[in-house]
Formats: structure tokens, C-alpha cells, sequence
């Protein structure tokens, strides 16, 4: 008997109980429809954590300021702002960091903004040029500060996205006046929109040269000091030549010789990535280890019914094999069952889980990524599972005397 | 006890009966030498058969009657390839039955046998050709073909208009015809029935039966098993079987009847 007859056989076999089918593809398909569910939200989460990681700006270190040691005496993170200007200055050294392309040190802190009668508390940012280029960010309208900017502590602002539209809403601001923390500056130009995440508001930024910042803004005791150095790599490749440029050239800088001393941390982007992917992965994985147990179950539950079937219909099966069905042929037939039973479960489980993907994210706000890979993947498991739970009760079929079989009333 | 008397039938070369392994030889279809069947039933041993001999020829038709538990459905298991013997030789249409594997007895009873059964056994899910078809299917070959053979078998039967009803559309006579051209679209040496008529009313009882003589009369061989005495007397050769032995054999001589077409 061919195998295509036996496929015709399997699928009449299936057809002409089709409660009994059904139910059977009911457990693998509420099984595949969670396990793809699962993976795709998991993977959702990660593009999206992913996304704004990548925003941050693309082969991004982050120079962050550490504890100080006084006296033998380590204090706590952020106890003294131990970067300076002077520190993103050496970076900028092609000499001293070849791998390093631009520089960004950074002082942030919150004011509020007036134009006429608007107003607007943003993050006012105090910067240098590098920065455009560091944050992966583009001017909308106008230009970004300049190094003379910097130089000149000019009283120049350029606004973000939001802040933007906050202030002067259609109009061009370009060329207005605008007070920042009751400091009369000129906008200079705008951002384009970078996206905003639950944590950070990269829209709702204005960005003034560090020097003004440090004059006019931020003010206090060390103007120096910076709260941040974004540094960008010259390539993704060169990460971490640039990173061991940077780490030796501060520890130089400062002092320091047994670098577990440093005052300052430098961490990479996709560190941040890599941490912040893998609590996801590991729910994702737990997540998905539980709906693979349903789906265990459903391949238990075809099991069940291929018994009960095969118990069901000995009669049949004895007179197939008086007619001629050798034990291989009857186990084939059997084997296609189950693997039709879990072909279609994994296909309608499909079609769920597609119809679980357009409604859920409305629902639990949250992304959801469809992978074609978790997709077919688990297509090929349920269909394994009715393949694997399939080979007892077939092989039980196979195994029927036909007499015994054919006696049966 | 054991008629032989194959030597008084010519072997006659017939295109109508797939007889490869015979043709030419012998035209014996069922050849049985002291066969004997022995069941474990428990801790007791159960001789069914305690050493059978008998010989069939092409073209008989045979009942084989006996009171229930006389042997005469191990007997039919046996004749039928569903079952080995203990010991003894059965030869079915010359090939030796004995030792075949489970898959060559497959297709033994395939290409040799043709089963008629008391509870009809058709698939209900299936319309009449189909299940005409299904030893076919065994068999291989292309679908339009296999589809006509089961046509025309339906048609030998007069059931040419019901080749698409199912089972349940059928009344009791006509399902039992249905699976009489099951049993003949193989083209089968032997023709294996066991109480045809168990599940059947007067009428259809001699419908079928009617049916088996026409068979009969076109040269098929028949060996029909039935406990009833007025079916075994519609065959032209009765055996009686009784704790598990042959005690009569009315004889091979209805067989000499050289009815050819």
C-alpha cells in the first residue's frame, strides 16, 4: 500500500470521527497556541527592551562617576562626581584613544522653561557637539551647539521634539527667545523625535552647551564636574579596544593603580542589553516550559484517544488484515492518525495563537514579536508529539491477531 | 479420513483464477496433512485440531458443518491463513503456508483468499465500491483501475446501481453482497465463508446462497462453514468436523463436474 493511500486512509479515519478528532486537536492546539503565544510575547519584550537600548545611540560606553576612596575609606556610588571636562577632553585625543570617535560628557538636571506664556519643565542637558553624533540623535531645524557655543558660554539652546512643541507649538522656534531656569537663552535649532520609553524621556530634553550649563544652570562647587562621558566607538568592533582606552587614560588620569580602585565605572551598551534581554529570556523560557507542558499533555491526550480508537475499532483492523494489511501497513495507518490529529492541532494552535496576537497587545499594552521560527517550530513539535504518542497504540494495532481481532463483537 | 484423489482432475489451465504457483502443477487449491492445533488456554492445553487431512480441489464447493467447539472455526482460521498450524502441512494453491511471516501471510490471504463473513464486516464510513476496493488498496495498482474492478465486481453481485450507497443504506442481503464482491475482486483462488447466512433472513439466506452457486457454477472454489444443514446442503461436498477431526467427508466426486465457461 502506498504511502499516499495510507495518508487517504488516515485522513478518511480521522474525518469519520469527528467529535472524537476534534477534541483530540483541542489539546495540542490550546498547548501550541500558549507555547507561541508565550515566545512571541517574550520576544516582543525583548525587541522592545532591545529598542530602546539601541536608542540610547548605536557602540555606546558610558563612562558613569564611582565611589571615591578618602583615607582607606570607600564611600558609596556617587559619593563625589569624579569626572571632570578635563577628563572627556583627554578621551577626545586620537593619540591617546585612536578607537574613540566622539565624546559627549553630559551634566543634566531639571528646569523649567518659559516662552511667552508657555512653560515647560524639561531635562536640561548641558553638553557638548559630540553629543548629536554620540546619543545617535538629528536637528530637525536649525543647528546643534558648536564647539565656539561651548567656548563662548553662549546663552543657546537647542530644544527636543516635545519640549518644542511644548513651548511654541507650531511655530518655528528657531530664533526665539526662551528663559531656562529664568537664564534668557536663544533657541538655536530642535531635535527631531527620538521616542520616549517608561523610564526615559528623550523628547522632553533642551540642550545647552556644558559651559552655560555649568555657569547658569547647574551651578555649585565643582563646575568641572560632569555627570556622565558618553563616548562612541569608532565601529561595533572596536568596543572594547575603545572601552580599555578609556578605563586606562581615567585610571592614568586619576591616579589609580590597582584598577578595582577606579573611581568611575564604565559600562557598555550591550552589557546593558545583555542583562536587561536575559531576565527576559529566562521568564520567556519559564513561561514557555509551562506551556509546553499543556502541550505534553495534549501529545498524552492523543495517546489516550489513539487507545481508545484502536480498542474501538479492532474489529476493523482484523478485517483490514484479512484482507490483506500487514502489521506495517495497519502501524503506518495509525501513525498518520495521530500525526493528522497533531498536524491540525498545531496548525488551528497556529491560527489561536495568530488570533491571540492581534488581540492581546490591546490588551496587556504590551508587544508582541511573531517569529516565523517559534511558529514552525512548534508546528513540527505538535506533530512530532502525535508521532511519538501515536507509536504505542499503533504498534498495538499492528500487533492484533486478526482472529482475535475479527471475533470480537 | 483423508480423500485424495487429485489425480482424477486435470489440471486445467483457467484465466479467470490467479493461480500462478499452481498453474500447470496442480490445480489443488487447500492441501491439509495432519494438521493439528493446539491452544494454551490458562494452564490447560486445548486441542482444536488433533490432525485434519484433506484435499480441495480448483472448483469445489465445499461445506465444512459441525456443532460449535467441533474445530471447525480454527479450521476455518487456518484454511484462511488468519492462523498457523501447530503442526502438519497446509499448501494453498501449491505454496507451502507453514513458516511464512507474518507480512507474506498478509499477502497471501490477499491475493488468494477472499473472505465472506457472518457479521458482513463492511467499513461504514465507506460507500459500497470502496469497500469493495480495500483489498485492492492492499494490492497497489492505479486508483481508476482498482475503482473499475470494484464496479464491476459489484456488478457480478447486481448491485451495478448501489455502488455509491453506504453500508447503512443497504438492506442485510444486499450489505452481504457487497462483501461477497469484496471477497471476489482480488480474483481469489478460494472463496472462505463462515456462516454467511447467520445474520440473514430465508429470503436473502437463498439470495446469497443462490449467489454462491452461481460462483460455483463460473469455477470458483468455495469452501462455505456453517453449522446449519440445510446451507450445508446447498454445497456439493460436505465435511463434518467433530472434536477436532474430520469424521465425514460426503467426497471430492460433485467436483468432477468439469463446468467450465
Amino acid at each position: 500500500m502506498s504511502w499516499a493511500e495510507i495518508i487517504r486512509t488516515g485522513l478518511e479515519a480521522v474525518r469519520s470521527h469527528r467529535l472524537r478528532s476534534g477534541l483530540t486537536m483541542l489539546g495540542i492546539l490550546i498547548g501550541v497556541a500558549a507555547v507561541i503565544l508565550t515566545v512571541w510575547l517574550g520576544e516582543g519584550a525583548q525587541d522592545k527592551v532591545r529598542g530602546q537600548i539601541n536608542a540610547l545611540g548605536s557602540n555606546l560606553l558610558i563612562v558613569a562617576p564611582g565611589s571615591t576612596t578618602t583615607n582607606g575609606v570607600r564611600g558609596g556610588f556617587g559619593s563625589a562626581s569624579t569626572l571632570t571636562r578635563a577628563d572627556a577632553d583627554a578621551l577626545t585625543s586620537h593619540v591617546v584613544a585612536p578607537d574613540i570617535r566622539a565624546v559627549a560628557p553630559t551634566t543634566s538636571r531639571s528646569a523649567a522653561l518659559t516662552a511667552g506664556s508657555s512653560s515647560w519643565t524639561a531635562s536640561v542637558v548641558g553638553t557638548m557637539p559630540g553629543w548629536l553624533s554620540v546619543r545617535a540623535r538629528a536637528i530637525g531645524t536649525g543647528r546643534f551647539i558648536s564647539g565656539e557655543d561651548v567656548a563662548d558660554h553662549a546663552a543657546v539652546t537647542v530644544l527636543a521634539a516635545t519640549t518644542a512643541e511644548e513651548l511654541f507649538g507650531a511655530r518655528d522656534p528657531v530664533g526665539q527667545s526662551v528663559t531656562v531656569s529664568g537664564v534668557p537663552m536663544t533657541v538655536i535649532g530642535t531635535l527631531t523625535a527620538a521616542g520616549s520609553s517608561a523610564s526615559t524621556n528623550e523628547d522632553g530634553q533642551a540642550i545647552v552647551p556644558i559651559t552655560t550649563a555649568a555657569d547658569r544652570i547647574t551651578g555649585g562647587a565643582s563646575r568641572d564636574s560632569v555627570q556622565n562621558i558618553y563616548l562612541e566607538a569608532t565601529s561595533g568592533h572596536t568596543l572594547s579596544a575603545a572601552y580599555r582606552e578609556a578605563d586606562y587614560e581615567l585610571l592614568a588620569r586619576h591616579r589609580i593603580t590597582t584598577p578595582t580602585a577606579a573611581d568611575f565605572s564604565i559600562t557598555s551598551q550591550q552589557s546593558i542589553l545583555s542583562t536587561a534581554t536575559s531576565v527576559d529570556r529566562t521568564l520567556t523560557v519559564l513561561l514557555a516550559g509551562v506551556a509546553g507542558i499543556s502541550l505534553l499533555v495534549g501529545g498524552i491526550g492523543v495517546m489516550n484517544i489513539m487507545l481508545v480508537s484502536v480498542t474501538e475499532r479492532i474489529r476493523e483492523i482484523g478485517l483490514r488484515k484479512a484482507l490483506g494489511a500487514s502489521p506495517r501497513v495497519i502501524r503506518r495507518q495509525f501513525l498518520v492518525e495521530a500525526s493528522v490529529l497533531g498536524l491540525a492541532g498545531g496548525l488551528l494552535g497556529t491560527a489561536l495563537g495568530l488570533a491571540g496576537a492581534a488581540i492581546l497587545p490591546s490588551l496587556i499594552s504590551d508587544p508582541i514579536s511573531i517569529s516565523p521560527t517559534a511558529t514552525v517550530g512548534s508546528i513540527v513539535i505538535a506533530v512530532a508529539i502525535g508521532v511519538v504518542f501515536g507509536v504505542y497504540p499503533a504498534t498495538r494495532a499492528a500487533r492484533l491477531a486478526p482472529i482475535e481481532a475479527l471475533r470480537s463483537d | 479420513m483423508t480423500p485424495t484423489d487429485s489425480t482424477s482432475t486435470e489440471p486445467t489451465p483457467n484465466d479467470s483464477t490467479p493461480n500462478e504457483a499452481g498453474a500447470g502443477a496442480s490445480a489443488t487449491v487447500i492441501e491439509l496433512t495432519d494438521v493439528r492445533k493446539t491452544y494454551r488456554s490458562g494452564l490447560f492445553k486445548v486441542a482444536a485440531l488433533r490432525g485434519v487431512g484433506l484435499s480441495i480441489e480448483e472448483g469445489e464447493y465445499v461445506a465444512i458443518t459441525g456443532p460449535s467447539g467441533s474445530g471447525k472455526s480454527t479450521l476455518m482460521h487456518i484454511l484462511g491463513c488468519l492462523d498457523v498450524p501447530t503442526s502438519g502441512l497446509y499448501r494453498l494453491a501449491g505454496e507451502d503456508v507453514g513458516g511464512m511471516s507474518e507480512d507474506q501471510l498478509a499477502e497471501v490471504r490477499n491475493r488468494r483468499i477472499g473472505f465472506v463473513f457472518q457479521q458482513f464486516n463492511l467499513l461504514p464510513s465507506m460507500t459500497a465500491w470502496r469497500n469493495v476496493e480495500l483489498p485492492l488498496c492492499y494490492a497497489g495498482g492505479p486508483r481508476a483501475q482498482r475503482r473499475q474492478r470494484a464496479i464491476d465486481a459489484l456488478a457480478d453481485v447486481g448491485l451495478a446501481d448501489r455502488v455509491e450507497h453506504r453500508p447503512a443504506e443497504l438492506s442485510d442481503g444486499q450489505q452481504q453482497r457487497v462483501a461477497v464482491a469484496r471477497a471476489l475482486v482480488t480474483n481469489p483462488s478460494l472463496i472462505l465463508t463462515d456462516g454467511p447466512t447467520g445474520n440473514l433472513d430465508s429470503a436473502s439466506t437463498a439470495d446469497v446462497l443462490g449467489l454462491f452457486r452461481r460462483l460455483h457454477d463460473v469455477g470458483r472454489t468455495i469452501v462455505l462453514i456453517t453449522h446449519e444443514a440445510e446451507v450445508a446442503a446447498a454445497a456439493d461436498r460436505v465435511l463434518q468436523v467433530r472434536d477436532g477431526v474430520v469424521t465425514a467427508d460426503s467426497g471430492p466426486a460433485a467436483a468432477l463436474r468439469t463446468v467450465r465457461t
